[in-house]
């Protein structure tokens, strides 16, 4: 077995496979760019013994794909060998060629397996060859604007025109009649073009109702090549994927093993070894066309463990070290239920913008008897660059079936708190109860289908505001005894404890709930409206998780003050409440709702940073699309553009002002 | 359910009762017909348009702000006596104002609050006489006065009455201050003469939309100046908090900003004499916090947010800020540590790079001073990269103005506790509660670089020869930099008595307060210091 092994990657999937390489012995090499100096993958490879080694600025290209500097690493640390983990050069041929010429080991397939599945057309025509079911499709690539259209009739619409290197929605289009498709391909040529530098494109069948679900595959360099059952990966956003599950609540035995069967026939057919994925994409009727496969870890492979058992970082260590798979096919029970949600530094009411910054507050969710688990690459304090992938974390959540996954899920969600930047928890916790998503009824639409404007105001109104009356009003009530004891009181004049509350909720339409506080030695009782809830706390002020049982049910809010009411967050829904004792309550209710100023007459900065540069002036007419504004932030500058025609009323930043997250720029008239 | 009417002893009731009241029965019906037309105010009509406004009328504002039933009223019967033009006709009892005395979470307090339905709320002789009154008495027992104002002015009819009725509250304001508290929450208008008594409070609250403040309105001004302005851009909540630094806080509506002013009541003590009202926390006064290890980057010129320092040392992660939007580059507020109350003065690096300027010099002087007079420890986290130079702060005075600051901190015997984290240059190093202006104990991050200027400024100066090679000026600075870019010369000096890690902070802050509880501190003997205003 390996000694030290160096990985070749950063973020949660560097500190995810030290952590294996330190339970089996093994001492961990991390490599760092200069923003991830104090990363935690950086922090962690020292604190389990082992080292990090600088290799080169910020930018990946300069950093974490300098194959040179990297096998350099390897060779001044003695490490015996690389785990690419996923992205940077996880599939780079190159990469394993070059660890291969220096005598480094590849913790991955071999190089032919790697070449083979990297090119979608070759690899599309060796599954074929392997008996693995494909897409209907021309497996050359067309140019021709009347072939295609000939081409297209003979697959039939819906057609898909994907360039070659294409991926993440670009150099695709969908053609539903000859004219899309004489277009598409075009379209589809040029961004292949212009994206990629290979203008290569080819049709296939478009799949309706579209499901992704990927098998994981395991091989050693013995023959022994085993599938470990599927993942399903349909909820995504512009091909990112976003939740994962294992199993897949739509596959049966029989399609299980079917798929299972030729992904490993794939595997075989270019003599694969370690750990690799091979993606189907499976329509309504459970037909099932192979995709692509994935030579690396995927990110999504801790649901696979879960339901398996097994550690794939181990097993990819040990198969590159030359051992046997200790199991076989027939070894392999799936058992129980596991759902992956990722957590990215991104704006889901916001058109997803993508947010960088300092976790000013960081807390990860506690675990539940082994059935939460957080794959992290931060920590509480820790810094979110523009450099790297925004998916700062993932949460995996198991229990015995779907349903109970679903709701530890659910409930860990509600316990990670984090603050400093935006974030999308909100968002998969609104997914996680969608009734949608709790049927299983999704499709790889499912996101652009029930969110097409991101998480909105609607989407983040609770169902049943009574508990978080009731919990804003035990809240109020903890901090009004607490105010009770502040000294210097009159004597005589400590006021009575009021047991009595109206709890206001919302902004916009307020919403009144009558809320009664009855203490009791173990839980309190708290009565909303007609609705009398137990509710069991050790909350104290200050505390930002409210971790209670409320009628026996364990469930967290999140806490945030804002001036004389709370901010509360639960399940998907987040809501402002203003406590008052319930004497008061007449006059809240003459409190007018103040319309919140009308945004869309200003340009706001979307994120924090620095304004570099103001092209208008009061009273410039300016067009739509004219740029207006350019605001730098984590040195990335940021045009701002105007979103309709329209006059320069006022200019509220000058260059040279740093500006907060949604900060007037300029009002137009 | 009308109970049956039980007469003195059990006797039966006469059935004239009605009729044949004895003296002492009719002075009680005249009294409550009285404190019933009192409880009325301006009227059912004027209290509806009130609340028409979003506005509460002021007997409801202090029913919110006070503890339930501890509202003790006083010259409920006190009427105006003025003759001319009719007002002889129109009487109501309180003459527009309720003044009287209750509790905030048990602790006393003075209030008036004028009430906009009777006149206007307009001031009238008899209206200060009462105003006065709670004031001469809470000079007296020690016990802070509180303004609702929402008042049209002077009442016109009594003439130069009115205004020597407004100049006796100036003058209690001024002898009130700095041994009471006194806090104006602006909830109307407040125009003319009737501004400078909020102005001498010491902290000025107002509520957005239906409040406004300015010495000459928009009629005035476009008279004078054929400037067209709304009173809302001229005087309202978001001009005063954030263009003029006036006013402290801008709320919501009536309510918010009643339950943020007793809030805001728990950081002060009831007098110059007492200490600061300590409040039971179960936030432990050691807790480390890691992440503030991180909180300054490696890059000395990548702004960080100071009020994450401020949360993750207070008590429970509570800060109380005042004038967050006037001033930003340095922060200003009540927090608590150890349960004890503490004003936090901090430069602000997200804006203006935190350095020392006019508005930001005044606003923390004066913070400053409030504490010193109130017996509240002051704690000062400093990033301050100098004074903002150019021609705009010279002009307007940033000499003076800054050294208010500077005067404000070296006449200051309370606790003073100060954290550098990160850059300490020039003057502004002096400034912000140092050693030198008699600073009890002053800590710096190993991040902090106490110098005279930027290494690079520093270089082009003592190097000016080498000016044009910039391999020299680069060698030179990085020299500097290891010099200097760090907490040990100051260290050497004793001008910092220890270096801490950034995530001790609290726990360093707390034993360091809890040292200082005792301070015994005084300045000489004085009429008064003479403050650059």
């Amino acid at each position: 077995m390996f000694k030290k092994i160096l990985i070749a990657n950063r973020g949660e999937i560097a500190c995810r496979v030290m952590r294996t390489a330190h339970a089996m012995g093994i001492t961990p090499v991390a490599v760092y760019s200069e923003a991830d100096v104090e990363a935690r993958h950086t922090r962690l490879a020292k604190e389990l013994g082992g080292e990090a080694v600088l290799v080169g600025p910020a930018a990946s290209a300069e950093s974490y794909l300098r194959i040179d500097r990297i096998v350099q690493a390897c060779k001044d640390t003695g490490a015996e060998a690389v785990h690419p983990g996923y992205g940077f050069l996880s599939e780079n041929k190159a990469f394993a060629k070059a660890l291969d010429e220096a005598g480094i080991a590849f913790i991955g397939p071999p190089v032919g397996a790697i070449e083979a599945m990297g090119d979608k057309i070759e690899s599309k025509k060796l599954a074929e060859k392997a008996g693995v079911n494909t897409v209907p499709g021309h497996l050359e690539p067309v140019t021709d604007p009347e072939e295609a259209v000939r081409i297209s009739n003979e697959i039939g619409y819906p057609v898909m025109l994907k360039a070659s290197a294409g991926g993440g929605g670009k150099g695709m289009r969908l053609a539903w009649n000859d004219e899309e498709a004489r277009d598409g391909l075009r379209s589809a040529m040029n961004e292949g073009r212009n994206s990629f530098g290979d203008d290569r494109v080819f049709i296939e069948k478009f799949v309706e109702q579209p499901r992704h679900i990927e098998i994981q595959v395991m091989a050693d360099k013995h023959g022994t090549c085993v599938y470990l059952g599927e993942r399903e990966c349909s909820i995504q956003r512009r091909h990112q994927k976003v939740l994962e599950e294992a199993p897949s609540p739509f596959l049966d035995q029989a399609t299980r093993e079917k798929m299972g069967e030729q992904a490993v026939a794939l595997a075989k057919a270019v003599d694969y070894c370690s750990a690799g994925t091979v993606e189907f994409i499976v329509d309504k009727e459970r037909n099932f066309y192979f995709l692509e496969m994935n030579t690396r870890l995927q990110v999504e492979h801790p649901v696979t463990e879960y339901v398996t058992g097994l550690d794939l970082v181990e097993l990819m260590i040990r198969v590159a070290a030359g051992e046997k798979l200790p199991f076989a096919q027939k070894d392999v029970t799936l058992e129980g239920w596991a759902i992956e949600a990722r957590l990215y530094a991104e704006d889901p009411e916001r058109g997803f913008l993508p947010s960088t910054g300092r976790l000013s507050r960081y807390i990860e969710p506690a675990g539940r008897d082994g059935r939460v688990r957080t794959d992290s690459g931060c920590y509480d304090g820790a810094e979110i660059s523009i450099h790297y992938d925004p998916m700062i974390a993932k949460l995996i959540a198991g229990g015995r079936d779907r349903a109970e996954a679903l709701a530890t899920l659910r409930q860990a969600l509600d316990g990670y708190y984090v603050r400093g930047l935006s974030h999308n928890l909100a968002f998969l916790s609104a997914v996680a109860k969608h009734p949608r998503f709790e049927s299983g009824e999704i499709t790889t639409n499912f996101i652009a289908e029930e969110y097409p404007d991101g998480l909105t105001e609607a989407d983040l109104q609770p169902e049943d505001p009574a508990p978080f009356a009731a919990v804003a009003a035990l809240i109020q009530d903890r901090i009004e005894r607490r105010e009770r004891g502040l000294s210097g009181q009159l004597e005589g004049g400590k006021p009575d404890q009021p047991s009595a509350y109206a709890v206001f909720i919302g902004t916009v339409e307020k919403e009144e709930h009558d809320v009664g506080v009855s203490r009791g030695a173990d839980a309190d009782r708290i009565t909303v409206g007609d609705r009398d809830l137990m509710v069991a706390s050790d909350w104290k002020p200050g505390d930002p998780l409210f971790r209670a049982r409320i009628d026996d049910v364990e469930c967290i809010f999140q806490v945030d003050r804002d001036g004389a009411g709370w901010i509360l967050t639960h399940d998907g829904a987040r809501i402002r409440a203003l406590v008052v004792e319930a004497r008061h309550a007449p006059l809240q209710r003459l409190m007018p709702f103040k319309q919140p100023p009308d945004l869309s007459k200003f340009l706001l900065s979307p994120m924090p940073g620095l304004l570099v540069r103001l092209k208008a002036k009061a009273g410039d007419s300016v067009k739509a699309g004219e740029e207006l504004a350019v605001v730098e932030a984590m040195k990335m500058e940021n045009v701002l553009r105007a979103g309709a025609d329209g006059v320069v009323k006022e200019i509220h930043a000058e260059a040279g002002d740093s500006l907060a997250v949604d900060q007037a720029i300029l009002e137009f008239e | 359910m009308a109970l049956p009417k039980a007469g003195f002893r059990g006797m039966p009731p006469k059935d004239n009762s009605r009729t044949e009241e004895t003296p002492m029965q009719e002075i009680i019906r005249q009294l409550e017909e009285k404190r019933a037309a009192a409880r009325l105010g301006g009227g059912e009509k004027r209290i509806e348009a009130q609340h028409a406004k979003g506005k509460l009328t002021a007997r409801e504002r202090i029913a919110l702000f006070l503890d339930e039933g501890s509202f003790e009223e006083w010259d409920m019967f006190v009427e105006h006596d003025c003759h001319d033009f009719g007002m002889d006709e129109q009487r109501t009892p309180g003459d527009g104002v309720v003044t009287g005395h209750g509790l905030v979470n048990g602790r006393p307090v003075f209030v008036f609050s004028q009430d906009f339905t009777v006149f206007g709320g307009s001031l009238s002789a008899a209206h200060a006489r009462k105003i006065c009154k709670i004031m001469d008495q809470a000079m007296k027992v020690g016990v802070p006065v509180i303004g609702l104002n929402d008042s049209g002015g002077a009442r016109i009819q009594e003439g130069v009455a009115s205004l020597a009725g407004y100049a006796d509250v100036f003058q209690r304001n001024v002898l009130a201050s700095g041994v009471v508290p006194q806090i104006s929450l602006i909830m109307g208008p407040c125009a003319g003469g009737a501004v400078y008594s909020p102005a001498m409070t010491d902290f000025i609250f107002m509520v957005k939309d239906s409040s406004y403040m300015f010495v000459t309105g928009p009629e005035v001004v476009k008279t004078v100046t054929n400037e067209e302005v709304t009173a809302e851009d001229l005087g309202g909540a978001i001009t005063h908090t954030s263009k003029s630094g006036v006013a402290d806080l801008a709320f919501a509506d009536d309510v918010e900003a009643l339950l943020q002013l007793r809030r805001f009541l728990g950081y002060l003590p009831l007098n110059n004499r007492e200490a600061p009202p300590v409040r039971p926390t179960d936030d432990p006064a050691d807790r480390q916090d890691m992440s503030l290890d991180t909180l300054v980057p490696d890059n000395p010129n990548k702004p960080y947010d100071m009020k994450e320092l401020i949360a993750k040392i207070a008590d429970e992660g509570e800060f109380f800020e005042l004038q967050p939007d006037h001033a930003g580059n340095i922060v200003i507020g009540f927090a608590r540590i150890d349960g004890h109350p503490v004003g936090v003065v901090a430069n602000q690096p997200m804006v203006l790079a935190g350095c020392l300027d006019i508005d930001s010099s005044k606003k923390a002087a004066r913070f400053v001073r409030f504490c010193d007079a109130f017996n509240i420890p002051l704690v000062t986290l400093v990033d301050v990269p100098g004074f903002l130079p150019g021609t705009a702060q010279e002009y307007n005075g940033i000499i003076k103005h800054g050294a208010k600051l500077l005067f404000a901190y070296a006449e200051a015997t309370v606790p003073k506790v100060t954290v550098i984290t990160r850059k300490a240059y020039g003057g502004a190093y002096d400034v912000m509660s140092s050693k030198h202006l008699r600073g009890d104990v002053n800590y710096a991050w190993p991040s902090a670089e106490i110098a005279v200027m930027g290494p690079k400024g520093a270089v082009e100066i003592i190097f000016r020869a080498d000016r044009d090679d910039p391999d020299k000026i680069a060698r030179r600075t990085e020299e500097y930099r290891q010099k200097f870019a760090n907490p040990f010369v100051a260290g050497s000096l004793g001008f910092i008595d220890d270096v801490i890690q950034p995530h001790g902070t609290r726990r360093r802050l707390a034993k360091a307060l809890r040292l200082l509880r005792n301070k015994q501190l005084e300045n000489p003997w004085k009429k008064h210091d003479n403050i650059p205003l």
